[in-house]
């Protein structure tokens, strides 16, 4: 479980306009670049001073690749940062105001307390 | 030494500056009703005409982040950038400049640390909707230096409610003691129940209304010991996932101490209800 490298894509992904559309619309290569190259940078320090030991487990890197938001609930994966990341990405595709929202919500709705710990 | 002449503790919706500027046609129907009780709110600040702004509120994932993460942390730069692309992509929020207060920003670190708290701090710090929603509401025309404060009430471990609380005691006693001739209001902004990114999200109402009317009691009344007694890290879990913040209300009775709100509004929208609270601990005249 790396559920802090998980955080760290979704956040990482997020706050660049250019990764949001990259990764919405290339899952598999943004997912398996991002992987290789930024994974393991500290994001206050250079390149050469990156980590060494960061890698996605299978079950994670999958449900990025699939933008599947059901299984990184279920994996602890900050809730706030998927919901940020998937209205980027998504919100577009629905006619109805909130429509992308309470879709996602439905799809957790199997889901009852204690959700997953989000704890890293 | 400085007045406290205000205590505010409200909400914060970033949906509000987006809605508040929508042509009357185009406005969903809580609009005008939500854009006088924000008014009316305003009101109460500027009645007693403050100098500077203590801001309290938590950052969202933007500048903080799980490689570094304090608990809490005090702004301490003469200007603040604010907001960030992802604000300006879902909830249309423009970018802001504000004048930092480095004094009183001083002042509560030296003290605070002093105090057993070991305050973080930053000096470039670009602040988010946390700081800025409250800016919009209740001091639009950006003209008061501010010092913020940011609480972790998003990423665990967090401190316990007990330690929000007695952050904001000892913000009241710092300021009430701070050597100064300035006027000191103290905003801070959280949540009442809240879900963001679960099964309970986005309903017609927040995800419990029954804790929203509990915490409404215990804020409006100054019950502090009331709401200690009742809010625990777990039990927090329960009204929804984001509810965390709330923690910041805890943090704002505190700064109010053990005395009824002056003031009191709130309002119920579609997925989150609206709460906003004045105390004036030196009376309205002062």
């Amino acid at each position: 479980m790396s559920r802090y490298l998980v955080n760290k894509f979704l956040f990482t992904v997020d706050r660049d306009p250019d990764l949001v559309e990259r990764y919405r619309s290339d899952p598999s290569g943004t997912v398996a670049w991002w992987e290789s190259e930024r994974a393991n940078l500290l994001l206050s320090c250079t390149a050469g001073e990156a980590s060494t030991w960061l890698e996605f487990t299978d079950a994670e890197r999958q449900a990025l690749v699939t933008h599947d938001h059901v299984a990184l609930f279920e994996m602890g994966a900050h809730p706030f940062l998927t919901l940020t990341l998937w209205i980027a990405m998504f919100e577009a595709d629905f006619d109805e105001p909130l429509g992308m929202q309470l879709d996602y919500a439905a799809k957790l709705a199997h889901f009852s307390l204690p959700y997953p710990d989000i704890s890293t | 030494m400085a007045k406290l002449v205000a205590v505010l503790a409200t909400t914060h919706h970033p949906f509000f500056y987006k809605t508040s500027l929508l042509p009357a046609a185009e406005a969903p129907p809580f609009a005008s009703a939500w854009v006088s009780k924000v008014e009316a709110y305003r009101a109460t600040l500027t009645a007693v005409r403050p100098d500077v702004l203590v801001m309290v509120g938590s950052d969202h994932f933007h500048q903080l982040w799980l490689d570094n993460m304090p608990q809490f942390l005090v702004g301490k730069a003469p200007m603040y950038d604010a907001n960030y692309y992802n604000e300006e992509r879902e909830f249309g929020l423009p970018r802001l400049l504000l004048k930092g207060h480095e004094g009183l920003s001083a002042y509560i670190l030296r003290e605070g640390i002093d105090r057993d708290f070991d305050l973080a701090f930053s000096n470039e710090l670009r602040v988010d909707h946390s700081i800025t929603c409250p800016i919009f509401t209740l001091r639009p025309q950006n003209d008061l230096p501010i010092v913020p404060i940011y609480t972790n009430i998003f990423a665990p471990p967090l401190p316990r409610p007990e330690r929000f609380v007695k952050l904001g005691q000892t913000l009241r006693e710092l300021i009430d003691a701070w050597p100064s001739d300035l006027r000191v209001a103290v905003i801070g902004t959280g949540h009442l129940s809240l879900e963001l990114g679960g099964p309970r999200q986005f309903g017609a109402h927040g995800p419990d209304p029954e804790f929203d009317a509990r915490a409404v009691e215990w804020i409006a009344n100054g019950d502090i010991d009331g709401c200690l007694a009742n809010v625990t890290l777990d039990s927090l879990h329960a009204p929804g996932n984001a509810t965390h913040g709330f923690m910041d209300f805890m943090l704002m009775m505190g700064v109010a101490g053990y005395a009824k709100a002056d003031y009191f509004d709130n309002l119920d929208l579609f997925h989150t209800m609206e709460a906003y609270f004045t105390w004036y601990p030196n009376g309205v005249d002062v």
